[in-house]
């Protein structure tokens, strides 16, 4: 009976991480715009760097609950480092580059988590837009190296694996982006459904009793930090090889900001809000922008408000019916399938 | 029997005023500890400072003979000091599964671990459902935490300490805000912890005291005021006129 009981158990621990319907059908589309909308990949490459960007950003807001306005300056580091490493030919190969960049954003990443330890929400928002506001007057700094406002210029690229050729049409930066972007959002899966993931939804829960398990909440939180900081040094360095090119803005307030409202547009903490919200901003943006070209950031501050308004939680409520749903005519469409009941919690 | 816990002037400032004031405790191996005092006599701050949630102003505290004064919280856990808090301090968004199998899989040195996934040990399971068991959380174990009833939640607020597995527990009543038909419950729990599992209990009930502690330490205005065995203390003068008499008065 008891060892029934712990069978059971480990079934139910072990299916929190199983894939559900709808991240196959978010995937398989995903796959299927590779081959049906080729005239969109330089639209879909924006989309798929951001993406990414977001990811990182969820990996700390949702799921360790640091909340920051300055995620770009790891993805201004990464893209810089790409952008110097392509143009000066330390490294040429753009996938070993990519993951060089990562590491230099994920060594900042380490050295600025010690800053976001302590304090409020508040103070967290004010370090984190500090060190973007840092790095950014660097970069303008030193333009020796930079190219400082002017950005820089004359980055080569060469061809993936010395075989894909970077195309103006974006086909290739688009398959790029999108084979990075799911191989880190594997590894992002899987971490978050590990014991260390588990203890990071502990720690943003209730620090004080995560440290009374025995939980070394800052040890869990500068780790989280940096590996966060290096998927946006990734997502730097995509957009500084797909432009060959990168300028200060990468590290702006704007670009900071935008990604908490992709956050916020999609909903924290279950990986895929960062993707959809990276989606639904960049398509609006661009939809927008060809209506009314001057006015389109009166039409997306107007869609913050509303979405502030109508409540994250709301959203959260609509994404999760929609998986619920999902998971139903799954089940409807398999006959036979004996009927699972979904663990609450679990739908969101 | 050997002392396992003990705190040499112990002392915490806030400001000017003395939470704190000089408490010298020895708790011994296996002892069922009661700590009481009325209201604001400090009690919760000496477990925060036995806990290291919060740093004392000065003296030492020692576990299993070793200074750990210093020790940041999560290390006093290794090293078999747990709590248990007056107020619920849980995972609302867990499950009682997750929530348990967090602090085993902490105390295994797992829970670190960012590749291996949750339920993949069988023996973390087998502990969790022993554990769930016998704190009356199995038929609730895939609920999330914040809908659970508050006697169950107070279930799980000692369950999670005993996951711990700790040496010496400090229990800060755990009855307290538990409706009066579900208490037994709870106070069973406690009664039926291992023997050699030191309890250093604060309570404000003092059946719940006097049918639980072997030995009572009296906390008046932060020093220690009285400290003996449950009769000493009963007959005790003193400690009627300061701490019965304004508990009747509360």
């Amino acid at each position: 009976m008891a060892s029934a009981l712990v069978a059971e158990v480990a079934r139910r621990l072990a299916r929190r991480a199983r894939w559900r319907p709808f991240e196959y059908a978010f995937w398989l589309a995903a796959l299927a715009s590779v081959f049906l909308l080729p005239g969109r990949h330089l639209i879909l490459t924006e989309i798929a760097w951001l993406a990414l960007f977001a990811l990182s950003l969820d990996l700390i807001l949702g799921y360790a609950g640091i909340i920051s306005l300055g995620h770009a300056a790891f993805f201004g580091l990464g893209s810089y480092v790409a952008a110097l490493l392509a143009k000066h030919g330390v490294i040429n190969e753009p996938v070993l580059a990519l993951v060089v960049s990562g590491v230099c954003a994920a060594v900042l990443g380490f050295a600025t988590s010690f800053l976001v330890l302590r304090g409020s929400d508040l103070t967290r928002l004010m370090v984190t837009l500090g060190v973007a506001l840092i790095m950014r007057e660097i970069a303008n700094q030193i333009p020796d190296i930079t190219g400082g406002a002017d950005g820089l210029q004359g980055v080569v690229v060469v061809p993936i694996l010395g075989m894909f050729h970077f195309d103006i049409f974006g086909h290739v930066s688009y398959a790029y982006c999108l084979i990075v972007l799911f191989v880190l959002f594997l590894l992002a899966r899987r971490v978050v459904y590990s014991p260390f993931g588990l203890s990071l939804r502990a720690v943003k829960g209730n620090a004080l009793r995560a440290s009374s398990i025995g939980i070394s909440v800052n040890a869990r939180l500068v780790a989280i930090y940096t590996f966060a900081a290096f998927y946006a040094g990734v997502a730097g360095a995509l957009l500084a090889q797909t432009t060959a090119f990168a300028s200060l803005d990468v590290f702006s307030f704007e670009r900071s900001a935008d990604l908490l409202l992709v956050l916020i547009i999609g909903g924290t903490g279950y990986l895929y809000g960062g993707l959809i919200g990276a989606v639904i901003f960049k398509l609006m943006q661009d939809w927008i922008a060809n209506l009314t070209p001057q006015y389109w950031q009166f039409w997306i501050g107007l869609v913050l408000v509303l979405i502030v308004l109508v409540g994250r939680d709301r959203i959260g409520l609509w994404t999760g019916g929609v998986g619920a749903l999902a998971e139903r005519l799954t089940r409807r469409l398999a006959p036979g399938a004996a009927p699972v009941p979904v663990p609450p919690g679990e739908g969101r | 029997m050997p002392v396992v816990l003990e705190t040499v002037g112990l002392e915490k400032h806030f400001g000017g005023i003395a939470a704190v004031a000089g408490v010298s405790l020895k708790i011994e191996k296996g002892a069922r500890h009661a700590l009481i005092g009325p209201n604001g006599a400090g009690k919760t701050t000496v477990i925060n400072l036995l806990t290291g949630v919060l740093r004392p102003s000065a003296g030492r505290i020692l576990l299993e003979g070793q200074d750990i004064t210093a020790l940041e919280a999560h290390r006093r856990v290794q090293r078999g000091l747990a709590r248990t808090f007056q107020i619920n301090q849980l995972f609302l968004d867990l499950t009682p599964l997750e929530t348990i199998g967090l602090a085993i899989a902490e105390r295994l040195g797992a829970g670190a671990h960012w590749w291996r996934l949750i339920g993949s040990n069988p023996q973390v399971v087998e502990e969790i459902v022993e554990i769930l068991a016998r704190f009356h959380l199995t038929d609730v174990m895939y609920e999330r935490t914040g809908n659970l009833p508050y006697g169950k939640q107070r279930l799980l607020e000692i369950a999670l300490a005993i996951a711990c597995r700790p040496h010496v527990l400090l229990l800060d009543e755990p009855a307290a805000g538990v409706p009066e038909d579900e208490r037994h419950e709870i106070l069973a729990t406690v009664a039926a912890l291992p023997a050699d599992v030191t309890v250093l209990l604060i309570e404000h009930d003092m059946d719940i005291v006097f049918s639980f502690a072997d030995r009572i330490s009296v906390l008046v205005n932060g020093a220690l005021f009285v400290d003996g065995a449950p009769q000493e203390v009963a007959r005790d003068p003193r400690v009627k006129a300061v701490y019965l008499g304004e508990s009747l008065d509360a």
